[in-house]
């Protein structure tokens, strides 16, 4: 079905204007094109139907879903809430302190920090339309397990003393009295909605998430583009191909100042990808830029001290590279499509 | 007289809602006086997790979004 977009493009580039399929400009058009079309229709029409069923969702449900279970559970659905509900990244320090100060454990909450803005559905949508689903699939395993595992470091080495005082006194606070009286959490009800609601949910969701996307769909797939056109075939393959060890670091490295969500960065990881880096290699560089951003560290800086922050930031950075690393070894047998 | 306090760590949509609580004051012809507040602190003791959000003479009324307009005007009424 989404073969139209190609042909859309095809007509587009070479018959409409006129570009040679030879050149590099004509590629890089006809990839500018096929891909915007395609990624802008499938959002429109994913971000809409999940929108009506996610209607009735909000946080103090989630957050009692997890108070309900166990620790190491915890960890688990704290990352996969983190993946499916939707919230603004200014939404982030509200929602850590009243998560704190229901007194679940901090590395619960931060796997739910960590694993939201790699994964969501527009970046799902996004994967599986340009890399196919395996892809899509360890995308996903692998953005919750960075989340899971940073989460679980965190606790074990009681990343909680080094909150901010009044954030920490407010957990100690909770998690006394959850003690006293276990269990007794009572997952809210949802409200229920009609679908006159939910369509007028769905709506207001589809307009605000495009509106702060569609500048990000088209920097990235230009910036693909751009890529796929101009780079040489095989040039990474000759230079980075062979997966050297420095690689990985090398593009968590390149990856942290650059600050990008999801959407823009899945048309590079394209590119890089068809362009022959090593899918772990590209993978490392993409978590790098999507995950670990300088405006979410200010951010955190209200609730954590610095040490906390320091601590966070190797934590992710070293989960970075041993994906890169994992996923170059073993990439070999997992996509044999790439 | 009412007062507001927007809820918000100071992000654009918070912003919005504060203009949007004057402007349909000013059209009610109510006077009302709106703080922002940012204080990370401050917002979780009123046990807020989805910013912006409002609350009205210190009791949380709204949270998550930028409220409508016939919201605002309902809680001008009240």
């Amino acid at each position: 079905m989404l073969e139209i977009f190609t042909l859309l493009a095809n007509w587009l580039t070479y018959d409409l204007i006129g570009l040679n399929p030879e050149t590099k400009l004509g590629t890089s058009i006809h990839f500018f094109i096929e891909d915007t079309t395609k990624i802008l229709f499938l959002l429109v029409v994913m971000i809409y139907v999940i929108a009506l069923a996610r209607a009735s969702m909000n946080l103090e449900r989630v957050r009692a879903y997890i108070q309900q279970k166990h620790r190491l559970v915890g960890y688990f659905f704290g990352s996969g809430f983190g993946a499916i509900t939707p919230f603004c990244s200014c939404s982030s320090i509200p929602l850590f302190l009243g998560f704190t100060s229901a007194g679940i454990p901090l590395g619960i909450t931060m796997a739910f920090l960590f694993t939201s803005p790699i994964i969501n559905e527009v970046a799902v949508i996004m994967l599986w339309s340009l890399l196919g689903w395996e892809f899509t699939l360890a995308y996903v395993v692998i953005g919750m397990g960075v989340g899971i595992v940073g989460g679980m470091i965190l606790d074990a080495v009681k990343g909680e003393r080094w909150l901010k005082d009044f954030a920490a006194k407010a957990y100690q606070k909770a998690a006394v009295a959850a003690q006293d009286h276990e269990s007794e959490v009572e997952v809210p009800e949802a409200a229920k909605l009609t679908m006159a609601d939910r369509h007028k949910f769905a709506k207001e969701e589809l307009k605000e998430i495009v509106g702060r996307i569609w500048k990000w769909v088209l920097i990235g797939v230009g910036l693909g583009a751009a890529l796929h056109g101009f780079v040489p075939d095989g040039w990474f393959a000759e230079n980075l191909g062979s997966g050297q060890w420095w690689s990985v670091p090398a593009a968590v490295l390149a990856g942290l100042p650059l600050y990008s969500n999801a959407t823009g960065v899945i048309p590079v990881m394209e590119s890089l990808i068809l362009k022959g880096l090593p899918v772990g290699t590209t993978l490392a560089f993409c978590m790098s830029t999507v995950a670990a951003s300088f405006p979410e560290f200010i951010m955190l800086k209200q609730v954590m001290t610095f040490r906390l922050l320091a601590l966070i930031f190797v934590i992710l950075l070293a989960n970075f590279m041993v994906v890169g690393w994992v996923i170059n070894t073993i990439s070999p047998w997992l996509f044999s499509g790439f | 007289m009412k007062h507001f306090e927007v809820l918000g760590t100071g992000c654009k949509k918070c912003v919005n809602t504060a203009e949007s609580i004057e402007r349909v004051a000013q059209e009610l012809g109510e006077s009302v006086e709106v703080v922002k507040v940012t204080d990370p602190a401050k917002i979780m003791e009123y046990q807020v997790m989805s910013t912006p959000a409002v609350a009205m003479d210190g009791k949380v009324v709204h949270s998550g979004s930028i409220p409508e307009h016939d919201k605002i005007a309902g809680w001008m009424k009240s």
